[in-house]
Formats: structure tokens, sequence, C-alpha cells
């Protein structure tokens, strides 16, 4: 075997012969390159004068040497629409910068037509800095420029549809809002020793709740109210949600006592709701007798979380109604009924079970009814409209641990003077 | 709304001198006068600004009613000047701001003492008895490249728009693009501009006015010049040995001079 380390000294020449071969192989000169390089050269005056120009530029366009240089301008190679922005963005950049590049504009080629090209241009200086000439490349951009107008069509084509999706949801979620109002009292009424609040908590503004409340007259001196949850959420819950508040207050009036006012609630949905597709609630209904100080509660639950109040003295407790039935489910049903007296400084709270349910802490645990009995207790008595705001901010401290609507209605007798005000239902439909 | 960072306003040179107001055209932003600005700073007050819209002007100012019309341009005129409480301004428009101006002394004829306009054209559509050089193919054309463009500058302006605010250098890039702009913003000032006719309001020009254009300008050609010369009672026509539509690039020595010889000769 040859020891090749001993020819290593020979090897350059060898690579420079083999250099050469390919030089001459090639045929390959530094005009020859300029000329027939595969795009476009041209040196130029300062004032666009054409100097110089390679073969390749002269095919496209079509013309011979003598008609271009020295008579003609690097615009008038270009279309108007190019010439235009060439004057007013390509010229002064290439003045401000020195380089211009990647511009995209068409030339006039052979045949009347038109040929999209890429042009980079740089200014050669002199020694002391001054301009002397500008030198252009120009590149075919055929296949480029179709693949462009294919991405500017697609991205236009987006824009509208982002528009119109945009304009879509805008009118849905008008609808929506307007049909959520729909389904809640817009303001709740002024009634004489009788201090109300509520507060509706939506989760998704995209999302119509199925939780309803209400609070309206009955007769001369007498009131009813209620609060419910209707399963599911979205269009079907609400079309349930409002059947069940125009069933609970047409019923109201013909008979207010709660058991039977739930029960004909329950025929209502469980007949409208047989085939296959059972739609229910859960809710309390009852009536309020303002009596001499006080107030007589008579509500009836069906399968609604007891209702809470908060005594004038600082406890809280469940007002117990075991048993109920959800409603809508069965067509023979069984309500169970509570009885209350709310003195004053006294507050009944109805919520659905959003609060409860919601998530808190680390772990994500259930809120629960303890707790909730504890916020209450934990707190001043203070009539209706203090505990709704001091819900109203539990509610916002749960963040995303609260993921379903929550209602919550609270009813109470002022602890000093009687009071009229009107007071306002707030909601924070986000 | 704060108008000089609105229009992103620079007030340089002389503190007592005379005002200039500095409007630049379509297309890039009031960098167009970095070369006439050392000389005419000797003299003169020098206000330049950018247009909603263009150059580093404030984008979210931008309405596209209001910047659908040359009046809304005017508006921006007029808007700097009463912010900076300026009088006695002598206004240099380039291109289409020429007209702006037009516009703006009409509007406000107590700020405004003189007029230069730079490369002026009240109308690019050819009409009847009056050739302006282009068709409304031409604009539509135009525009199609502004898109085309923007492709390119899109790709190079990412990182600045992906916001890199701990990386100013990211920001001189932007500047050096001067002639770069929102292709939404910049197609409808392409628009107004070039589907404008002011010849009417040539008539309202009540101060004296200079009118500078180029030898070889296929945006303002001569006999645009001409007309608007001939429109304007007592105006100075002075046309530069230049080429192309941005005298003030390609010629700033004979374009700051031409504008101080008349200056000094009219004040």
């Amino acid at each position: 075997m040859m020891c090749r380390t001993a020819q290593n000294p020979d090897a350059e020449p060898d690579l420079n012969a083999a250099d050469a071969a390919f030089t001459s192989m090639l045929e390959d000169s530094a005009e020859d390159l300029y000329e027939q390089a595969p795009c476009g050269y041209l040196s130029t005056l300062m004032d666009g004068t054409i100097a110089k120009i390679n073969s390749t530029l002269l095919e496209w366009l079509g013309l011979e040497r003598p008609q271009v240089v020295g008579r003609m301008r690097f615009p008038d190679l270009l279309t108007v629409g190019g010439k235009l922005y060439h004057e007013t963005h390509f010229a002064p950049t290439l003045q401000m910068e020195g380089e211009a590049s990647g511009v995209a504009l068409d030339i006039k080629i052979a045949g009347g037509q038109r040929m999209p090209v890429l042009v980079t241009s740089r200014v050669k200086t002199g020694e002391s800095g001054e301009p002397m000439l500008i030198r252009t490349t120009v590149f075919d951009a055929r296949d480029r420029r179709a693949y462009e107008k294919e991405l500017l069509r697609s991205r236009q084509a987006a824009e509208e549809a982002r528009r119109q999706a945009e304009a879509d949801r805008d009118r849905l979620q008008e609808a929506l809002a307007v049909l959520q109002q729909s389904l809640l009292p817009a303001q709740l009424p002024c009634i004489p020793g009788l201090e109300a609040a509520a507060h509706y908590h939506t989760a998704s503004p995209d999302l119509l709740g199925g939780d309803f409340y209400d609070l309206f007259s009955l007769e001369t001196g007498r009131w009813a109210f209620f609060l419910g949850d209707v399963c599911g959420k979205g269009p079907q819950a609400a079309a349930v949600t409002s059947l069940t508040r125009y069933t609970l207050r047409a019923a109201a009036l013909h008979d207010a006592d709660p058991v039977t006012v739930l029960t004909t609630l329950n025929t209502v949905l469980h007949e409208r709701y047989t085939s296959g597709d059972t739609r229910y609630c859960t809710a309390i209904f009852g009536t309020l007798h303002p009596g001499d100080g006080h107030v007589e509660v008579h509500l009836a639950s069906g399968g609604h979380p007891s209702a809470l109040i908060q005594r004038a003295d600082g406890s809280a407790d469940y007002l117990p109604t075991p048993g109920g039935m959800l409603v809508g489910v069965l067509p023979k049903v069984q309500f169970t009924a509570a009885r209350t007296r709310l003195s004053p400084g006294d507050t009944l709270l109805l919520y659905t079970d959003g609060l409860t349910e919601a998530r808190t802490g680390p772990h994500r645990e259930l809120y629960g009814e303890d707790a909730l009995r504890a916020f209450a207790a934990g707190r001043p008595p203070a009539g209706p409209q203090a505990l709704i705001s001091a819900l109203t901010g539990l509610i916002a401290g749960f963040g995303d641990g609260l993921d379903d609507d929550t209602a919550l209605l609270a009813l109470g007798v002022p602890a000093l003077l009687p009071t009229t005000l009107p007071t306002r239902a707030s909601e924070d439909l986000r | 709304m704060d108008i000089r960072s609105r229009n992103n306003v620079t007030v340089t040179g002389r503190a007592e001198g005379p005002v200039l107001l500095l409007a630049h055209g379509f297309g890039c932003d009031q960098n167009m006068w970095r070369l006439v600005l050392p000389a005419l700073a000797e003299t003169y007050q020098v206000v330049l600004f950018d247009y909603v819209g263009s150059g580093r002007a404030d984008a979210a100012a931008w309405d596209e009613r209001r910047y659908s019309s040359l009046e809304g341009y005017a508006l921006d005129v007029l808007e700097v000047c009463e912010e900076l409480d300026l009088r006695d301004v002598a206004f240099v428009g380039h291109s289409v701001s020429a007209m702006v101006g037009v516009l703006a002394a009409a509007k406000a004829p107590q700020r405004f003492s003189r007029l230069v306009m730079v490369a002026p054209s009240p109308r690019y559509i050819d009409d009847e008895g009056y050739r302006g050089g282009f068709s409304a193919d031409d604009i539509d054309e135009l525009l199609e490249f502004l898109e085309s463009n923007y492709l390119g500058w899109s790709a190079a302006m990412a990182p600045v728009i992906m916001g890199n605010e701990d990386r100013p250098e990211l920001g001189e890039e932007l500047t050096a693009s001067f002639c770069a702009s929102d292709p939404d913003m910049a197609r409808v000032f392409a628009r107004t501009t070039f589907l404008s006719d002011s010849r009417e309001d040539l008539k309202t020009v009540a101060v004296p006015t200079l009118i500078l254009d180029c030898q070889q300008d296929m945006i303002a050609p001569p006999q645009v010049g001409a007309f608007v010369h001939a429109a304007i009672p007592g105006s100075r026509l002075v046309t530069l040995e230049a080429t192309g539509h941005c005298p003030q690039l390609s010629a700033p020595g004979a374009t700051a001079a031409a504008i101080t010889s008349f200056l000094g000769s009219t004040g």
C-alpha cells in the first residue's frame, strides 16, 4: 500500500489544475456571467438613465441595446402603476437609504405583455461617499407573484370571513341579551314594609342561562316570589325558563297556594316535554303576607336547595323543605311546603346551586351549603341589599371556580324604618 | 387627544425664525425633507409632521372616513397649527400636500402667509381639456403594488409588530423603512390622492405662492405645473433641473435655495 502522506506536497497543483479544467469546461467569464445571468442586470445614472443592461433583461423586454442605453430611464421599463409606485416609494427609499430591496413591480415585456418582477437596487458611491450610479437586479417573479396573489386573496377572504363572523356574533349576542333580559324582571317592585334585592351572574355571555327569579303582586297586600333553575343551558333551557316563568305567574294569579302553583307547573312541563325530551326544573315558589311590622312567608320547594334565613340576631339557618321532587319529570308529584315569619332585620335568601357548587381553594372543593350558612352568619344582619352585595363580592372572588349561572333573591323586613325605596335588580351580564 | 404625538410633530431650526411647515405627500413621511432640512433650519423654525396613516403618526387615530377626503388631511394641518398656535406660516407641501395646503389656507386664512407647492398636481386623471397623465386603471394598478409590496414589508416588520419593546434597534429598522405604511391606510391615501380633483380650489389661493416642478416628473409633468401656475394669479413658477417626483431628494440644494429665495423676496 502506498503511503498517501508522501504525496501531499503535490496536492495543491492538482487542485488548481482541476479548477482551471472546470472553468474552461464551463466557458464562463465575468462578462458571460453578467450578460447571461438568470436575472436582469442594469446600471443607471442617478437620474435613472440606463447606462448598462444585460442580455437577459433585454430579451425579456424585447428591446435592442441601442434603443435602451442612454435613451431610456429605468421607470420607462415599468407599467404606469409601477411607475407611480416607483416615484412614490421606490425612488425615495433608494435616495434616502441607498438601497431598496425585493420590491414587487411589473415590467413591460415583448408583445405588450407585462411581467411581474422583484427589483433590488443599490446606490454605488464614490470614495468620498457621493452617489455615482444605481445598480439594479431584476428577478423573474411570475410564479411567485401568482402565489402571492393567491395568498393575498386568501387573506382578504379570511378577513372578510372574520368581519362577517364578528358581525354575526354581535347580532347573536344582542339577541341573546334581549332574550335573557325577558327571562328576568328588569326591576323588582317596591313593596311597602319589605326590602328586596336580586343578582344574576352569567357564567358565559354566549349561553343563555337557565336560572330565573321573579317578585310580583298578587292582589292588594299580597305578593308572590319564585326562584329556580332549569336543567341545561342554551336556547332549549331558555324556552323552558320562559314557559316556567309565565306559567308560575299565571298559576299564582289563579290560586297562589305554593304547592298548587308548583303542581300546575309540573303538569305543564310534563305535558309539554313528554316525548323523550324531558325538561325539568327545580324551584321555590312562595307568597308574602306583610303584617304589622313583619311578613308571613309561605313557600314550597320542588327539588330546590333550601332557602336560607339570616335573622336579626345574627344567626343564619336553612328553612328545610325536604323531599320536594323535581318539577316536570313525573306526572304525579309531591312538593314540600314550609312557613316562616320575617321580623324586622330578618332576610330570606333564595339562590341557585351555582353558588353552592362553586369550586374554591387550591383543591377546588365545593363551596357547599355549610359555608354559605357560615358566610351569612358571619355578616351583620343589614338587610337584603347588603347581603346581596356581600354575596356578589363572594361570587367575584370565586373567579373561574364559578362556571354556572347563579341567581340570588333576598327578601327582608327592614330593621328600623319601613322603606318603600325602589330596589333595582343588579345583573353582571359580562 | 395629543396632536403632537398623534401627528409625530417635530419642531427644529431657528427658534425665533419665521415658521415653515413642511408637509409630506403620499408614499413616505416627514423624513422626505431630511436633505433640505439643514439649509432651511438655518433661517426658519421648521415644523414637520406625519399625516395620520403615514410614518410614525398614531395609527389608532386612523378614521377611514375622515382620511378619504383631502379635507381630512387639511384638518390634520389645521390641528397641528392650532396645537402649536402657529401664525404667519409658510406652508410647503409636497405632491398632494400642496393641495392639502390650499384647502387648509382657505379654511384658516389668518394662519398662512405663503404657499410653496412642490411638484403639485390638482388632478392626476385625464379629463376633457385637461391632461393629468393617468387613467383610473393606472391608479388601480398602483393599489395592487401597495398590496404586493406589503407582503415583503410585513415579513421584515414582524419582529416589531410582535412587540420587542426591549429591543430598541428594531425601532430603528422601522424608521429606516420610512416609505412603509399600513397597506389599508396607504390604499385610502392613494385613492384619495389620485382620484382627487382640486382644480377649482386653486382659485381660492390668496397668498403669495411658489410652484416648484421638475423637468422630468411623470406624476406632475410640466403641463400640470403650468396649469397650476396659470390658475393662481401672481404665482411664481420655478422648474428645477431635476428628474423624478421628489426634488427635495434628487436636488435638495436647488430645492432649498428656491424656497429660501422665494420666502426672502416675499417676506
